[in-house]
């Protein structure tokens, strides 16, 4: 092969570069495009990284296939004696700090809204549509009572603690309504779980003895997958849920459908059902 | 040696007299070969031990790929052998062998072979000493490594072997209830890390030692190789941190063994067990476990980065470009790698705000990698490039380090990691670094050193079949997890492919897995030319590349002791291409009087970095 080896080094990136840029139309890029406003943001962000990456991945290849095809052919005499040169390093030092510098400052902003409680819609935060427990190897789903509403935070923690009866359960499917911010409480009954929806970019470890805020707004009414991203035991790759969006009256149909089912005693009439519960509880 | 007392005794207690070819007694085959004090014979020791781990890591990885591209279907022959139910794998073996893949070729494999094999056998060849500081705490580094092994491969027999991922994570790795490899494997699992750190941390120390004390006269610190700074610069990482690992390891174990409570929250329910009591924290394992880890990932390059500098340098005939910068990255790198170990935990609960620096510091250790990259393609520029094999697995390294650390600048934002974390993003990004750079790295540095070791040369030819054939397949096996991790694919699933939005990916999966057995047999190459080569290579002298360093002084195969004479330093070890002398290298030992200069003219020849 001799002095073709810059051929060599020169393919792959070439190859990586087409095989990126086919990626799309062969299904292995994003499963779709994001389905909510904070998994638009991140799509942005991976598109400016990428574009930023790809820029300095084709130079440096480039720069390398280069060199080894300019200095492996046969020359006259020796190599070039020199050790360097400090305004190439002050210039190769300072001009990626600035990049890097400016990739990690503008990620800040989508990350502090997306992630610190104070930015998040408190309307949102104070009528938590669900919480969510993981365990081995199910998403366990317990709504409010469809009317409940919180008034404060306090409620809100104490809901948490404290499972009412008028409370509804389910099991992997979690309903939310579609084209507004909403909040859950994500929880682990046993091991290490992750909150995984990769349609809307929405992801959070549940963590065994803490109670942590999720709040994210799906964009379509559809089925989106819910996937456990950790590693929670040997059932791991079949813990799998759904998250259905439906526009808000549907999803308050739903809930009280959903109630209706629940307190069923296959007596009692059942659209009284509800009441009855809440009011025994009182 | 020390550089100010060159003749003082040493600290194993032997006269320095005693050293040299002559009137040194016989020690016997086992003293020898086996419990061998000699630097060199531990080297070898780790390096054979490793190649043949590298093997046992690569068919645990195979498992793994099968079961991705063939999902249930009988795996041939091991599958008979090893998983139940007829050669299937089933969802619990399945995580054994991830968690077991990486806990072999991180602990036994990448770790070892970089300061066990190369760190033994290099530092005293480099900097002129006639052994480690330490020589009996330096057989007990690589003795301790074998109830490590031992450990390990114990726990297979127990619930199907530990299955909790190599991080170990609780409360999976904690409650023997979680899994049904969290019983009697984890507590052997974590035995096997412990002695893995007891092993690293002799060696740390041993090594720290022998370069701060021992090197020849006129060996100062910037004239060291920098293979001896990624050493250096390692033991010293390795020193600090792991007595975190070791500390977490211990606390695991009472939580798992003596009924305590560090990882343990309260009132939880696994697997219908009575309500656990305690308040601990699971997030503290993250933190203590990342402390050292993430650090580790540094242990796991630098000193593979160190070696492909010096090869680079040496096949490009040219000296470093940037020697300086080149140190001052390595330091760099160290110093970041201390903060940054929050980058593993953006979505794991923690405080989110902690998200934000760490960020910003892990965006900043991309810099000093970014400088290493320039100054390796500098060192090319103007040089007059040899294609060895030693030199090819070196540009390899440079090639696929800029596609590890490139990749890892998308995870580092955490934003878009939400979205990433522990997809097939992170597992295409480490393995990059870690096979694409270190172990290319080592295969270079196999090569290179190879004569050095047992007096003659690999075989080129099969070398270079094994470079290309390597190269391809790992380019076909983890490039595509990159578009398996945009495609949302999580990492450590049994059957990805019961989610609809992950089913189209099998034909890919089953290209990769295609790749990775290509892979996996090339490196029977590799064996079979380092084990021909050992007993029928040819015979080389003492310097068959034409390189500059101390070790190319020391006969091939160096006897104990090393050198002859004791080594005088004039230079760094990269004046390749030197106007002072006729050949294109100059070596460190090697005394040319500087030539006169007219007088009243300004200072010309080389400026010395």
């Amino acid at each position: 092969m001799g002095r073709l080896w810059w051929l060599f080094f020169l393919a792959w990136p070439i190859v990586a570069v087409g095989w990126s840029w086919a990626a799309p139309s062969q299904g292995w890029w994003f499963p779709t495009a994001a389905m909510s406003p904070l998994g638009a943001e991140i799509d942005n962000l991976f598109y400016l990284i990428l574009v930023i990456v790809s820029i300095v991945f084709v130079a440096t290849n480039a720069a390398l296939a280069y060199v080894i095809w300019r200095f492996s052919r046969p020359q006259e005499g020796k190599g070039w004696f020199f050790h360097g040169s400090h305004n190439l390093e002050v210039l190769w030092t300072i001009a990626p700090a600035g990049i890097l510098l400016f990739i990690s400052l503008y990620q800040l902003d989508v990350w502090a809204r997306f992630r610190i409680k104070r930015n998040a819609d408190q309307q949102a935060m104070l009528q938590p549509i669900a919480e969510v427990t993981a365990r081995q190897f199910e998403w366990r789903i317990r709504y409010p009572a469809p009317d409940r509403k919180f008034k404060n935070e306090k409620e809100v923690e104490d809901w948490l603690k404290n499972p009412r009866p008028d409370d509804l359960h389910t099991v992997n499917d979690l309903h939310v309504p579609t084209g507004r911010n909403v909040a859950i409480h994500l929880r682990s009954e046993d091991v290490l779980h992750s909150f995984f929806l990769p349609d809307l970019r929405v992801k959070q470890d549940a963590v065994p003895g803490l109670v942590i805020p999720v709040w994210f707004e799906a964009n379509a009414s559809k089925n989106y997958e819910l996937v456990c991203a950790e590693l929670c035991g040997w059932g791991h790759y079949k813990m799998k849920g759904r998250v259905v969006a439906q526009q808000e009256p549907e999803f308050r149909q739903y809930l009280q459908e959903l109630a209706i089912h629940q307190f069923d005693d296959g007596v009692s009439k059942a659209d009284g059902d509800q009441q009855d519960s809440q009011g025994e509880d009182e | 040696m020390s550089t100010l007392h060159p003749s003082a005794p040493e600290a194993s207690g032997h006269g320095h007299d005693d050293h040299g070819h002559h009137g040194h007694h016989d020690p016997g085959f086992i003293k020898k070969y086996i419990f061998s004090t000699d630097h060199k014979i531990i080297g070898i020791q780790f390096l054979i031990t490793t190649l043949l781990l590298l093997m046992v890591g690569g068919a645990l990885a195979l498992g793994v790929r099968w079961q991705l591209a063939f999902p249930w279907q009988a795996m041939p022959i091991a599958g008979k052998l090893f998983a139940a139910e007829g050669g299937q794998i089933s969802p619990e073996f399945y995580t054994m062998l991830f968690t077991m893949h990486a806990t072999v070729m991180i602990f036994l494999v990448i770790i070892p072979v970089l300061a066990g094999a190369f760190g033994n056998f290099l530092i005293p060849l480099m900097i002129g000493a006639d052994d480690m500081a330490f020589p009996t705490l330096n057989m007990l580094s690589y003795w301790f490594m074998w109830p490590a092994i031992f450990a390990f491969g114990l726990s297979f027999f127990f619930g199907g072997g530990p299955a909790a991922g190599w991080t170990s994570y609780p409360l999976l790795s904690v409650l023997p209830q979680a899994a049904p490899g969290s019983g009697t494997a984890q507590t052997f699992w974590l035995i096997g890390v412990t002695l893995v750190g007891v092993s690293s941390m002799m060696g740390s120390v041993n090594y720290m030692t022998t370069i701060i004390n021992m090197r020849a006269p006129g060996l100062t610190l910037f004239r060291m190789p920098m293979t001896i700074w990624g050493m250096f610069v390692t033991a010293i990482l390795q020193a600090f941190a792991l007595p975190v690992l070791t500390a977490a390891g211990f606390m695991q174990l009472c939580d798992r063994v003596l009924g305590t409570c560090f990882f343990i929250p309260a009132g939880l329910v696994v697997n219908n067990a009575a309500p656990t009591v305690g308040g601990g924290q699971v997030l503290l394992w993250q933190h203590l476990f990342w402390f050292y880890s993430h650090p580790a990932v540094y242990i796991m390059v630098l000193p593979a980065m160190g070696m492909v500098s010096d090869m680079i340098c040496c096949f490009s005939r040219k000296p470093l470009f940037g020697y300086k910068p080149m140190v001052y990255s390595i330091a760099a790198i160290a110093g970041l790698g201390f903060i940054v170990w929050g980058h593993h935990m953006f979505i794991s609960g923690m405080n989110p705000a902690l998200g934000m620096t760490f960020m910003i510091s892990t965006m900043m250790i991309a810099l000093p990698s970014a400088i290493k990259v320039f100054n390796w393609i500098g060192t090319m520029w103007g040089g007059r490039i040899q294609f060895t094999t030693a030199m090819l697995n070196s540009i390899a390294f440079v090639s696929m380090f800029i596609v590890g650390g490139l990749s890892g600048i998308f995870m580092a934002a955490v934003p878009v990691d939400i979205y990433f974390h522990d997809t097939y993003f992170i597992v295409a990004h480490f393995h990059y670094v870690l096979f694409g750079a270190t172990l290319f790295g080592v295969f270079g540095g196999i090569h290179y050193w190879f004569p050095k070791m047992f007096g003659r040369m690999m075989n080129e030819r099969l070398g270079k079949l094994h470079f290309v054939i390597t190269f391809i397949a790992f380019n076909g096996t983890f490039f595509p997890m990159h578009l398996l991790g945009i495609a949302g694919m999580p990492r450590r699933i049994a059957d990805p492919y019961n989610y609809g939005y992950l089913e189209h990916l099998l034909p890919l999966n089953q290209f990769m897995t295609y790749s990775a057995i290509v892979m996996g047999f090339a490196q029977f190459l590799l064996l079979g030319n380092f084990f021909y080569s050992m007993f029928y290579g040819k015979k080389v002298g003492r310097n068959p590349w034409n390189a500059n360093g101390l070790e190319w002084t020391a006969p091939s195969p160096p006897g104990h002791g090393n050198f002859e004479t004791l080594p005088i330093v004039y230079r760094g070890p990269y004046e390749y291409a030197s106007p002072l002398t006729e050949k294109d290298y100059l070596m460190q030992t090697e005394f040319v009087p500087l030539p006169k200069r007219p007088a009243g003219e300004a200072q010309p020849g080389p400026q010395h970095a």
